[in-house]
């Protein structure tokens, strides 16, 4: 009997490259560092992660926009050397004793190396000073608590007084439940934040990524005079599985994404992450006080 | 003000009151409760109803208008559940779109131009989730009325008869004062909602309901109510409820009318602004 496979045309190693998943490819060459290659869930393709963070965490293959770090997304957008933190100490307490939040949170300060679920501070961008906040999904999914909008309108408020525009980047699960009421409390305590900035005429830009939804979607996420979107970012009021319970039956192809949104006129522009800098840049000159020569 | 403190609202150390935060959860739901038009009907003299958004259509689940709360004329915004079962699918069982908070907007805004006062009546499980309010930016018009209502040039009370559902409550909560029935809650998110996501389980809602702190009683301990206002043990007696707000929502609206508008904004939101304030500043 003849051997199975005997009449297979050998098959070149470099055909194989970037269809194999990173899975087999590990169990190929077990010598090969874990984290050397990332696997993209669009195309699934499969890529050195070094070609991924060139290229600002978007896969090169088919544009697709990993999950990035808060830090990292800052290092890709803001100048050098040009961030000083606000509020960094800022941390929650379970001010309703909700039962398994301090657990929670002290296992979200551990996965996430911060003490919360948003960033806050001072920035240049393209030599334009502006405030920024980044939103931390990986902080109980960046969701809003006390902390989080005290942070928020704290930014909102430094910048109104110093006339600074305010960028934010935003992904969220919406509000923190563990903080019961008091968390919704803190969509009304940005929105108002936000509306003390914007009546002194100043210029506020949201970059909603993947995922921005709930409580952050009905407030500051949505108040920009400019919101920007990345490609293919889940924006929502209510997430795609509650709808779908509510509703019963399955949602349509691209529902909720950024192309949808600015379909229907809810977002200004969709910017790619690799662009941002620059189209912000941009704006921020377009919106500067300072005769430009 | 020596008037409104002699009138029976809740008594904070009635213990004999207390009652499991589920239990006022099922109360606030409860069949035959009176609903927002029941409260126009009985507060408001010579109620005319107002429709539409001016943008896309109008929501059936919000009855908004104008009236004389007694020689006083107010902007009356609610959201109406309906009692039989046709009038709750035509009035969406309470739960609104996003025409709903615009069209709540634009009553606010006329409310302003003619300096009335607003009255908001809240009563809903949320804001509708469904294809169509996304597709129409549920997210988007509640935050243009959190931004809205925070600085809108007139007095605004926000009464609590029933559910108030998280963001779809807010949305029209943004006020000076909110005022809660004793049988009304207001939470993040529903205790069955709550049980499910976290303990993958919703017939713990009722540790869940606890957990949430989402009575009216809670609400005022938490800075986030000024007022619980007693319900009687019979339905039949709601008329009481009807005379007491009727007397509370006029001394109140004659006392904030005397401030500058100016202060009154301050204090809007001052309300809001200290909520986690004080942990922040205690690290």
């Amino acid at each position: 009997m003849l051997k199975k496979g005997l009449f297979r045309k050998p098959k070149n190693q470099l055909e194989d490259y970037g269809k194999t998943s990173v899975r087999e490819m590990r169990e190929q060459h077990p010598e090969v560092p874990d984290d050397m290659f990332l696997s993209c869930p669009a195309c699934k393709g499969t890529m050195l992660a070094e070609d991924v963070n060139q290229n600002c965490g978007v896969c090169p293959k088919c544009g697709h926009h990993f999950k990035i770090k808060v830090r990292e997304r800052m290092e890709i957008l803001l100048d050098p050397g040009s961030f000083a933190e606000l509020d960094a100490e800022m941390t929650s307490r379970n001010l309703i004793e909700f039962p398994g939040y301090d657990k929670k949170l002290q296992s979200a300060r551990n996965v996430s190396g911060e003490k919360e679920g948003v960033v806050c501070g001072t920035a240049a961008i393209g030599g334009f000073p502006c405030a920024v906040f980044f939103m931390n999904g990986d902080f109980m999914m960046g969701s809003m608590g006390t902390v989080v909008g005290e942070k928020i309108a704290r930014i909102f408020e430094y910048a109104a007084e110093r006339q600074l525009p305010v960028i934010g980047w935003t992904v969220s699960g919406g509000a923190r439940m563990q903080e019961g009421i008091l968390s919704l409390m803190q969509m009304a305590k940005t929105s108002g934040a936000v509306k003390r900035h914007s009546d002194r005429g100043l210029l506020y830009v949201t970059v909603l990524t993947d995922p921005t939804t709930g409580g952050v979607t009905a407030s500051f996420a949505m108040e920009g005079d400019v919101i920007l979107a990345e490609p293919g970012a889940l924006i929502g009021f209510a997430g795609p599985r509650v709808i779908e319970q509510t509703i019963r039956q399955k949602l349509p192809e691209g529902f909720q994404r950024a192309e949808f949104l600015l379909e229907k006129g809810f977002v200004d522009a969709i910017v790619k992450r690799q662009d941002q800098r620059e189209y912000l840049r941009s704006l921020l000159a377009l919106h500067s006080k300072e005769v430009l020569v | 003000m020596e008037l409104i403190k002699n009138l029976p609202e809740m008594d904070e150390g009635d213990d004999a009151r207390r009652m499991d935060a589920y239990k006022r959860v099922a109360a606030s739901r409860a069949k035959g409760r009176p609903t927002g038009m029941d409260f126009i009907e009985n507060l408001i003299i010579d109620f005319m109803e107002f429709h539409g958004d001016r943008r896309y259509g109008d929501d059936p689940a919000l009855v908004a208008g104008v009236g004389k709360l007694k020689n006083m004329p107010v902007t009356v915004i609610a959201m109406e559940k309906g009692h039989s079962t046709k009038e709750k699918v035509k009035r969406n069982f309470g739960s609104m779109h996003p025409e709903g908070y615009r069209k709540a907007l634009r009553q606010m805004k006329l409310a302003e131009k003619f300096g009335r006062p607003v009255i908001c009546i809240v009563d809903t499980s949320g804001a509708y989730c469904g294809i169509q309010a996304e597709e129409r930016g549920q997210g988007q018009a509640i935050a243009e009325n959190l931004m809205e209502m925070m600085t809108l040039r007139t007095p605004i009370i926000t009464l609590f008869i029933g559910e108030g559902g998280s963001g779809g409550a807010l949305g029209m909560a943004v006020a000076d004062q909110v005022w809660m029935l004793e049988n009304s809650f207001y939470s993040v998110i529903s205790p069955e909602g709550c049980a499910s996501i976290l303990w993958k389980d919703a017939s713990k809602m009722k540790e869940a309901a606890e957990s949430l702190r989402l009575t009216a009683r809670d609400l005022k301990e938490l800075g986030v109510a000024e007022k619980v206002i007693r319900e009687p043990e019979m339905e039949k007696d709601f008329k009481k409820v009807y005379y007491l707000l009727e007397d509370l929502l006029y001394d109140a609206f004659q006392k904030s009318k005397k401030l500058p508008v100016e202060e009154l904004l301050e204090q809007r939101y001052e309300k809001f602004r200290k909520i986690g304030r004080q942990q922040a500043d205690g690290r």
